[in-house]
């Protein structure tokens, strides 16, 4: 089973990523699932009348402005990063946190390495599902890389500047 | 100067701890070479054509006598006796050893000093005017936002993986001495008519493959929201430039795409959302910065030094610097020195342990331990007085510093070229010297007054030939290295791109064209006219004419 950081800590994972191209017919019915946006898109009925978890999984290209209505519905959203430098999606994680005040999980999921979760984490990411030949356990070394940080984020409300003294 | 406190002291030595480990894991395998990649680049350093090059950062050219002093140990302890400056203010080692990256890191950040951005897809060290804080036609010092940029770009944890890199240059001077319309923002510090300090926002400028000059995206930012605006800027950026191009992905692409009116309209809509917010900067946190640029005491002087103007009427070869090397000064008295990195066949910006330590005794000596970096790759002493010029003049000859050819055709910008740079078409290096032979009459050299000759090796524009009035570009003509031409870039106020001249030449020709160019303009002149004046007054063809006419 894969493992991923949740919050500081590493705890089994119970959600099923789905691949881009799922069918509706295949879905269980009481599974934790991931979806793909297409799939929400084309049939957030059938979905949300389903007994499992629901979580929406984003590309890179993909913009949270098309979530922003329907985030209470999502225990999850789900940010992938085909490479991991591209960094489209931590201003997406921003917006979810601190434009529509998502509340619930922000994972990052794909090309994701333990030298970015630093950051990731100052955006408003709360979950990593670490590349698979990765160990997250030391991957949860890098949460702590920098013990101060000048900027306003979403971990810190105010820059260093209000909080200096 | 910009002083340290413990929160500063902290991030920069937290990133050496960070930095020690990412190379061992590198080293054991543990990071690939893809992985590595990004993150060394991160911290300025390049796997180059004979051996990894370290390119530090000197936040907007800010040097003191103590950071030269670690550099000059830090060149003989782990290069080869000698540092770079950049285009960018910036200092280069060519050839450390990766192994030793952590440990010249660490005795770094205990002058405060650190690699941090130097180089990847992320915000770049904020550059500034050489003279500020000095200059004479200065309206805002720019010192102050330039830390405050620094410090908000510094680890920005949302911009760490842009399209492409991003710069950033502040200008506060009526004269822009900082090129703000060639870089990805440009920021004029400027007063609006209630007397209000505020910038003038510029995007989407820069060199490299597609030159362009920014687009004033808008004419007044209060200065309360200069990091939140910055903040829209960057996010707009972000989401979306290119990223399927590397060619097309600097913000100039996508403000161009866009135009600058579309561009600047969702940043205004990003920035409501912004406006106001816990980053709203404070007139609590100016003032902490603002601090340490403070005017220093200087000694009231009643005018010019008599004795300096008397050396000046006296002696022709301390005039000819005077004239070129020192600079007017808003203090009574004082005057601002260059030293001249660009003496014929060094390097343009090469500096030696020696003469970084040379410079610190005169920093020290003659400037309050104070020292600039200047994007034309030459050194700046800000504060010295009249008085001691004669003195400082001799001691620069002594040292290597003295070649008064500041601003002149002599002075020439340009960039490691094929000598060093994986990435070049052609050598920049040996066509720097080869001109600077030709024309090493000193009295020439004054007559043909200022001008501006940058050289790059490649199209990315290292060396900002599109800038120069006289541009001259490395490029591959079937396997040979050949040179390319343009008249009539410029940077400053009115910036422009520079226009081709024609077909390119070999290397050999080079020397000959560049006279030939010259002669053009001193036959065409008027008594008043620059270079540059010239060149916009009678346009490109006479020179075409000349260049070409012989060349059958
Ligand atoms: C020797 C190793 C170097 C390499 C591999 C290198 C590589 C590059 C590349 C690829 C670009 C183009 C980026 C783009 O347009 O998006 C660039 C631009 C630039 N480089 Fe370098 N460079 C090197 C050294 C230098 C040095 C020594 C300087 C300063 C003297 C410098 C100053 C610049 C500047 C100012 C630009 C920006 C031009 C612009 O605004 O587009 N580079 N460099
Ligand atoms: S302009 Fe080209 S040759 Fe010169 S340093 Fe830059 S990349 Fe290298």
């Amino acid at each position: 089973m894969q493992r991923i950081i949740k919050g500081d800590q590493v705890i089994d994972e119970t959600w099923h990523l789905l691949p881009r191209d799922v069918t509706l017919a295949e879905l269980s019915n009481s599974d934790d699932l991931l979806v793909p946006l297409p799939l929400w898109q084309e049939h957030s009925h059938a979905l949300l009348a389903r007994d499992g978890g629901l979580g929406v999984w984003l590309e890179a290209d993909e913009e949270v402005e098309s979530i922003a209505d329907d985030l209470q519905h999502f225990q999850v959203v789900a940010l992938n990063f085909p490479v991991f430098s591209d960094g489209r999606h931590y201003s997406s994680a921003r917006l979810l946190r601190e434009r529509y005040k998502y509340q619930g999980e922000v994972r990052a999921i794909g090309d994701v390495l333990r030298d970015q979760l630093f950051f990731m984490k100052r955006c408003g990411f709360d979950a990593f599902a670490l590349r698979a030949d990765r160990d997250p356990y030391e991957a949860l070394e890098s949460l702590k890389d920098f013990s101060v940080t000048y900027q306003a984020a979403t971990d810190e409300p105010l820059p260093l500047f209000r909080r200096r003294r | 100067m910009y002083i340290y406190d413990e929160y500063d002291q902290r991030i920069v030595e937290d990133r050496v701890k960070q930095f020690r480990d990412q190379i061992r894991r590198y080293l054991q395998g543990e990071l690939s070479e893809a992985e590595m990649l990004p993150l060394r680049l991160q911290n300025g350093l390049y796997i180059q054509r004979y051996a990894p090059m370290l390119r530090l950062a000197v936040p907007y050219g800010a040097l003191s006598s103590a950071r030269l002093r670690k550099l000059a140990y830090v060149t003989r302890r782990y290069d080869k006796g000698y540092a770079h400056i950049t285009t960018r203010q910036n200092i280069q080692l060519n050839w450390p050893e990766l192994e030793d990256v952590p440990d010249i890191l660490a005795e770094l950040a205990t002058v405060q000093m650190h690699a941090i951005q130097t180089s990847g897809n992320c915000i770049r060290n904020t550059t500034t005017d050489q003279f500020a804080g000095v200059a004479a036609d200065e309206v805002v010092d720019p010192r102050p936002w330039c830390e405050i940029v620094r410090e908000w770009s510094t680890f920005h944890p949302e911009f760490a993986f842009l399209p492409r890199k991003f710069k950033i240059a502040i200008n506060g001077a009526r004269e822009d001495r900082a090129a703000v319309g060639v870089h990805d923002i440009g920021l004029n510090a400027i007063r609006n008519e209630a007397g209000e300090l505020g910038f003038e926002v510029l995007a989407g400028g820069g060199l490299g493959r597609t030159p362009m000059v920014g687009a004033v995206i808008r004419p007044f930012l209060p200065w309360q929201h200069l990091l939140t605006y910055l903040e829209s800027i960057l996010r707009v950026y972000n989401r979306y430039g290119r990223r399927d191009n590397k060619f097309k992905a600097r913000i100039k692409i996508l403000v161009k795409a866009l135009t600058p009116e579309v561009f600047a309209g969702k940043v205004e809509a990003e920035w409501a959302s912004m406006k106001d917010s816990g980053a709203t900067l404070t007139q609590e946190e100016v003032d902490r910065v603002s601090q340490y640029f403070q005017e220093p005491a200087y000694e009231a002087f009643d005018g010019d030094d008599a004795s300096y103007l008397e050396k000046r009427r006296t002696d022709k070869g301390f005039d000819n610097w005077a004239m070129r090397n020192v600079h007017p000064h808003r203090a009574p008295g004082y005057a601002a020195v260059t030293l001249s990195l660009k003496p014929t066949s060094v390097a343009p910006g090469d500096i030696t342990a020696e003469q970084l330590e040379a410079a610190a005794d005169l920093a020290d000596r003659y400037s309050l331990g104070e020292i600039r970096s200047t994007h034309y790759q030459n050194l700046v002493l800000p504060y010295v007085q009249q008085r001691d010029l004669p003195e400082l003049w001799q001691k620069c000859r002594e040292l290597g510093f003295a070649t008064p050819n500041i601003g002149l055709l002599t002075d020439i910008i340009c960039c490691p070229g094929g000598d060093f740079c994986s990435l070049a078409n052609a050598k920049s290096l040996p066509i720097a010297e080869a001109i600077q032979r030709t024309f090493d009459d000193l009295d020439y050299l004054h007559d043909i007054g200022e001008l501006e000759l940058n050289i790059s090796g490649c199209m990315n524009a290292c060396g900002h030939h599109h800038i120069g009035h006289i541009g001259i570009l490395g490029v591959d003509k079937k396997g040979q290295e050949f040179y390319q031409v343009s008249l009539g870039g410029r940077s400053g106020r009115d910036a422009a791109i520079g226009q081709i001249l024609g077909p390119s030449f070999a290397a050999e020709q080079m020397p000959t064209v560049v006279q030939k160019v010259i002669n053009v303009y001193v036959e065409n002149r008027t008594p008043e006219e620059r270079f540059i004046d010239t060149y916009q007054r009678i346009g490109m063809a006479p020179f075409k004419e000349s260049v070409y006419a012989a060349n059958h």
